[in-house]
C-alpha cells in the first residue's frame, strides 16, 4: 500500500518515518550508525529524518526537498511509505508524492498547532482523491504529553476538514523524536484510548486497501492502436489501461468524443493465455469486429452504460504550481486521460486561498499556488466524467512551456452552441456503415492520407485561383484530390437551407454543417479535399472539425487583413499568390502533416 | 489485482505513453536482470514486439557472458539492437583497469560520457545486422528524445527520488532540486530542443519484485546471478574490475528469492559488490546529476 506523509514545515514528518524504520529494525545494517557517524563527523546532532534526506543538498539545509520512496514491511503487508517535502516551496513536489498514495498521514506540530501548510496540504489531499488521512499530533513530547493541547487540535483541524467534505480516519498523538506512539504504545500517554490504532503502525495497518472500480462503468482511455506488422502480425489491436468498469468479449463499445461502434473480438495478450473479461487496472488490449479508425485520445465506453461527457467548454476546480500566473486568455496545454488539446481560461468564478478558505474577490489571473475555479475553452471537445460521477476521468494536468504547471478536476460542462451539432455527429458516427478497407489501407494505395486544406480570407484574394491550381498540381502527381467549389454546395445540398434556420448565425452554422458532412464522405473516400470559404472563424473551423473525426485539417489564409484570433491559420500567404511559388509552401505544410510523403 | 501484476501493468501503462509521445524513443539495457525484466516489459505492452531500439553501452571490461547473452537474446527476440562505446578513451587506456584514472572518473568516460554522446548521435554507434549476427556502423545519427531507463527507486536514495519521466537538458544533467510534478498517471512528455527525457517504468518495483516477476513470467537471465559451485554469486552485474560477487549458494530463480524473503540479504545493500558508488562521498548521486543512469 502506498502512503503518503505530509504536513506543514518542520513538524516532523520524516522524523517520524526515520523513526518507524528504526524502531521496526526495517534499515540495512549499519544504516543508523553510518548516519550517526556522519553527523558525529560534521559536528551536527544526529536527526532520524537523514535516515531519509537522502540528497546532499537537503542533509546540508535539513529540509526534505523532494520526496522520497522508503520501502516498509509491517506483519501485515508491504508499504511505500512516500516522504513528502512540507515546505511551501516545495507544493509541487509535495503533490507528485500525494497522487502516488492510496492513503496519507499528515503531521502537525503539538507546540506549533495547525499552519498554514497543515491546511493547504489538507486541502490538496482531498482534491487529489486521497480519502483515508489519519493526522498525526507530532512532538507530545515538547508539550509534556498534555492531553489538552493535542484534544485543542483535533478539534480546531477536524473542524477545518468538515469544511472541504473530509472527515479524519483517527488523531494519534505521538512524538517522532522519542518514538512515543511510533512502533510502540507509550507509557506516557495512558490517557489516550482509541480503535482505530494506538501506534503509527497499528495505524498503518489499520487502513483500508480501496478496491478497483469494477462496479462503475466502463470506462479505458485510448493510449494507441498498434499494427505491427513484423513477422506477419496482422493484428489491429486497441491498446489502454482499464480506468473503471468491466468488459467481456462480444460487447458493444463506443469511443468517445467521435461516438464510434463496434463490438469487441478479442482480447490480446503477449505471454500466456488470453482473458475473456478486463477489468479496472488492467494494462489490455483488444481487436474489434469492424474496421473502424480510432485514435489515440479517445474513450471506450460500453453501450448500456451511462455515458461520459462530451464538450468543450468545462467548469472546473484547479491548482497552479507555476511563478507566472495563470491569466484570463493566455493558452495553454489541457492534458486528460490521453489526450492534449489547446485551452485557455474563459473566465475566473473564484480564486480561493487553500490555506484558509477564504474565497477572494474576483481576480484575472491565478498565482502560484492558488486554487480557483474557473471556466475553460478548449479548442476541440472531449470526453470526460463529471468528478462526482467518476474521479479518474475528471482529472487534468495543464502544460505550459513543456512542463505540467498545474492540475485540476472537472466539475461539470458548460452548455455550448455546438452541443447538437456534435450530438448529429455522434448519431452518424453509431449507425455509420463501415467498410472492410480500413483507411490506412486506402492511404496506402494512394500513398496519402485523407486531409481537407481549407483556403479562407476576405473577399477578393485569389482563394478560388489558388484551390484551383493546388488540384491540378497535386492531381498530375498522382494524387486523389478533389477542389468543392462553394456553388457546388449552396443549390445542391443547400437548397432547402432556408427552411432551416431563422437569423444568419443559425444558417451558417447549418451551411457549415451541411459543408462538413459531405467533405467527411470524400475524406472517408481517402480524399485531399480543398475548399474555399470566406472569412473563416475559430467558431467555424471548430464546427467543421467536429464533423471530420479528427482528420487532419490545415488552413491557409489569403491576404492582410487580420484574420479572427482563434482561427489561427497554419499557413498565411499574400493576396493573389503567385501559384508556382506558394504551392510547394502548401506541399511542405501536407507534408509535416503526415498527408503526403517526401520523395 | 497482486502486486506483481499490479507494477506490470503501471510500467506497461508508463511504456506505451513514452511510445505515443516521443518519436525518438529508445531503451537502455545493460543486460542486467532489471532491465532485462523491462524489456520483458516492453513486450508485453507491445503484444510480443519491441517497437523501438535497444541501446547498450558497452565499456568494453563487461563480464563476456552479458555480450553473449545481450545477442542471443537480441537475435532470438528480433530486437533493434544499437550499440555504442567510448573508443578515445579505450584507446588511450584512459581507465582504471589500467591504472590511468580512479573508478568515478572511469564510470564518467566509459559510461556517462559513451552514454550521453551515443544519445546525441555525436558518436559513432552500431546496429545489429540480423542476416550476418554482426555490428554495422548506424546510418542514423539522430538524438534519442526519450529514454527508457531500469532504476529502481528502492536502490539508492538519489532514485527513490526520480520522476517516471524526468528531464535531461542538453549537457545531460539533471537538476535534482527543481523537477517539475507529477500526477494522476499524466508525465512530462513535452520537451525543449536539444533536452531530452529519461523514463522509468521500473521505479516501484523492488529487488524482491524482480525476481518473482522473473519466476513468474520464466524469463531468460544471465548465469552469473546464480552460484556455479564456488558458494558465490553476483546480484548486481558491471563491469569485471569493478565488481564483485556476493556469498550465496543460490543456484537458482526460487533459491534467489527465499534468500531475499528470508532475509539474509536484508542488511546488505544491493549495490554493495558496486565498488564505484563508495568512493567519495555521495559517489552514485554525483555520477547520477552528471547524467549517468
Amino acid at each position: 500500500m502506498n502512503i503518503v506523509i505530509v504536513g506543514h514545515v518542520d513538524h516532523g514528518k520524516s522524523t517520524i518515518i526515520g523513526r518507524l524504520l528504526a524502531d521496526t529494525d526495517s534499515l540495512p545494517e549499519g544504516k543508523l550508525q553510518a548516519v550517526k557517524d556522519n553527523c558525529a563527523r560534521n559536528a551536527k546532532p544526529f536527526e532520524y529524518a537523514f535516515l531519509l534526506d537522502a540528497l546532499q543538498d537537503e542533509q546540508d539545509q535539513g529540509i526534505t526537498i523532494d520526496a522520497a520512496r522508503v520501502f516498509f514491511k509491517s506483519e501485515k503487508r508491504h508499504y511505500i511509505i512516500i516522504d513528502a517535502p512540507g515546505h511551501i516551496e516545495f507544493l509541487k513536489n509535495m503533490i507528485t508524492g500525494a497522487s502516488r498514495a492510496e492513503s496519507a498521514l499528515l503531521v502537525i506540530d503539538a507546540a506549533e498547532g495547525v499552519q498554514e501548510n497543515s491546511r493547504r496540504h489538507g486541502y490538496m489531499l482531498a482534491m487529489l482523491g486521497i480519502h483515508q488521512v489519519a493526522v498525526l499530533v507530532n512532538k507530545m513530547d515538547l508539550v509534556d504529553y498534555d492531553q489538552k493541547t493535542f484534544e485543542k487540535i483535533r478539534d480546531e483541524y477536524t473542524q477545518f476538514l468538515s469544511g472541504i467534505g473530509v472527515t479524519a480516519t483517527t488523531f494519534l498523538p505521538v512524538s517522532g523524536r522519542e518514538g512515543d506512539n511510533v512502533a510502540s504504545t507509550s507509557q506516557k500517554m495512558s490517557w489516550f484510548q482509541s480503535d482505530h490504532g494506538r501506534t503509527v503502525l497499528e495505524v498503518l495497518d489499520g487502513f483500508e486497501k480501496e478496491a478497483a472500480p469494477v462496479e462503475k462503468p466502463f470506462r479505458l482511455p485510448v493510449q494507441g492502436v498498434y499494427k505491427f506488422t513484423a513477422n506477419g502480425d496482422n493484428r489491429r489491436i486497441i491498446a489502454g489501461t482499464v480506468e473503471a468498469g468491466s468488459l467481456t468479449v462480444g460487447d458493444e463499445v463506443v469511443f468517445y468524443p467521435s461516438g464510434k461502434k463496434s463490438r469487441v473480438k478479442t482480447f490480446e495478450q503477449f505471454n500466456g493465455t488470453s482473458p475473456s473479461v478486463i477489468q479496472a487496472g488492467d494494462a489490455a488490449g483488444f481487436t474489434l469486429e469492424e474496421q473502424i479508425y480510432i485514435t489515440r485520445g479517445e474513450i471506450a465506453a460500453k453501450v448500456g452504460e451511462v455515458e461520459p461527457v462530451v464538450s468543450g467548454k468545462l467548469n472546473v476546480s484547479l491548482f497552479w504550481l507555476a511563478h507566472k500566473p495563470l491569466a484570463v486568455g493566455r493558452e495553454f496545454s489541457f492534458k486528460i486521460g490521453t489526450i492534449k488539446v489547446p485551452a485557455r481560461v474563459e473566465k475566473i468564478l473564484r480564486t480561493i486561498d487553500a490555506s484558509s478558505l477564504d474565497a477572494r474577490q474576483t481576480k484575472q489571473q491565478i498565482e502560484r499556488h492558488d486554487v480557483a475555479e474557473c471556466e475553460i475553452h478548449l479548442k476541440k471537445a472531449i470526453a470526460f466524467d463529471p468528478t462526482t460521477v467518476m474521479a479518474g476521468t475528471s482529472r487534468f494536468v495543464l502544460v505550459d512551456d513543456y512542463e505540467i504547471r498545474g492540475g485540476g478536476i472537472i466539475r461539470e460542462a458548460v452548455v455550448d452552441e455546438q452541443e447538437n451539432v456534435r450530438k448529429q455527429v455522434m448519431r452518424r458516427n453509431q449507425a455509420w456503415v463501415y467498410s472492410e478497407i480500413h483507411p490506412d489501407e486506402r492511404a496506402e494505395r494512394y500513398n496519402q492520407k485523407a486531409a481537407l486544406v481549407l483556403i479562407t480570407g476576405t473577399e477578393a484574394t485569389g482563394k478560388k485561383t489558388l484551390a484551383r491550381a493546388l488540384e491540378k498540381r497535386l492531381f498530375k502527381e498522382g494524387k486523389f484530390v478533389y477542389f468543392m467549389g462553394i456553388g457546388n454546395l449552396l443549390y445542391g445540398v443547400d437548397a432547402d437551407i432556408k427552411e432551416h434556420g431563422k437569423d444568419r448565425t443559425e444558417l451558417r452554422r447549418e451551411h457549415l454543417r451541411r459543408m462538413a458532412e459531405v467533405s467527411h464522405l470524400l475524406l472517408d473516400a481517402g480524399a485531399i479535399l480543398i475548399i474555399t470559404a470566406r472569412n473563416l472563424t475559430g467558431d467555424d473551423l471548430a464546427l467543421i472539425r467536429t464533423g471530420l473525426n479528427g482528420i487532419p485539417t490545415r488552413v491557409v489564409w489569403l491576404g492582410d487583413a487580420t484574420p479572427d484570433k482563434d482561427l489561427e491559420p497554419h499557413l498565411s500567404l499574400a493576396a493573389f499568390p503567385d501559384a508556382d511559388s506558394v504551392v510547394p509552401e502548401i506541399k511542405r505544410m501536407l507534408q509535416e502533416a503526415g498527408v503526403i510523403f517526401r520523395v | 489485482m497482486d502486486t506483481l501484476t499490479q507494477l506490470e501493468a503501471k510500467s506497461v501503462y508508463i511504456l506505451r505513453e513514452a511510445y505515443a509521445n516521443f518519436k525518438n524513443l529508445g531503451m537502455l539495457w545493460s543486460i542486467g536482470k532489471d532491465s532485462t525484466v523491462m524489456l520483458w516489459l516492453a513486450r508485453q505492452a507491445f503484444f510480443g514486439h519491441v517497437p523501438f531500439p535497444l541501446i547498450h553501452v558497452d565499456t568494453a571490461f563487461k563480464i563476456p557472458e552479458m555480450i553473449e547473452y545481450r545477442d542471443k537474446l537480441a537475435l532470438e527476440w528480433n530486437l533493434n539492437m544499437v550499440v555504442g562505446q567510448n573508443v578515445k578513451a579505450l584507446e588511450e587506456k584512459q581507465t582504471y583497469p589500467d591504472g590511468a584514472v580512479d573508478r568515478i572518473a572511469c564510470c564518467g568516460a566509459l559510461k556517462s560520457e559513451a552514454l550521453k554522446n551515443t544519445l546525441s548521435g555525436k558518436w559513432k554507434r552500431w546496429r545489429l545486422n540480423h542476416a550476418t549476427g554482426k555490428y554495422d556502423v548506424d546510418s542514423n545519427t539522430e538524438p534519442y528524445t526519450g529514454v527508457i531507463v531500469g532504476v529502481r527507486a528502492d536502490e539508492e536514495g538519489s532514485r527513490s527520488k526520480e520522476r517516471y519521466f524526468s528531464a535531461r537538458d542538453e549537457y545531460n544533467a539533471w537538476d535534482i532540486g527543481d523537477q517539475p510534478p507529477e500526477f494522476w498517471n499524466q508525465f512530462k512528455t513535452d520537451f525543449a530542443p536539444g533536452s531530452h527525457v529519461r523514463i522509468h517504468p521500473l521505479l516501484d518495483w523492488t529487488e524482491l519484485n524482480i525476481w518473482e516477476y522473473i519466476e513468474r513470467e520464466n524469463i531468460p537471465t544471465v548465469s552469473l546471478y546464480y552460484d556455479q559451485g564456488k558458494g558465490e554469486r553476483y546480484r548486481s552485474l558491471g563491469c569485471y574490475p569493478c565488481t564483485f560477487p556476493i556469498q550465496s549458494g543460490a543456484t537458482n530463480v526460487r533459491q534467489i528469492i527465499k534468500e531475499l524473503q528470508t532475509g539474509k540479504l536484508k542488511n546488505i545493500a544491493e549495490r554493495s559488490g558496486r565498488a564505484q558508488d563508495k568512493d567519495g562521498g555521495g559517489g552514485l548521486e554525483k555520477l547520477r546529476r552528471d547524467g549517468y543512469m
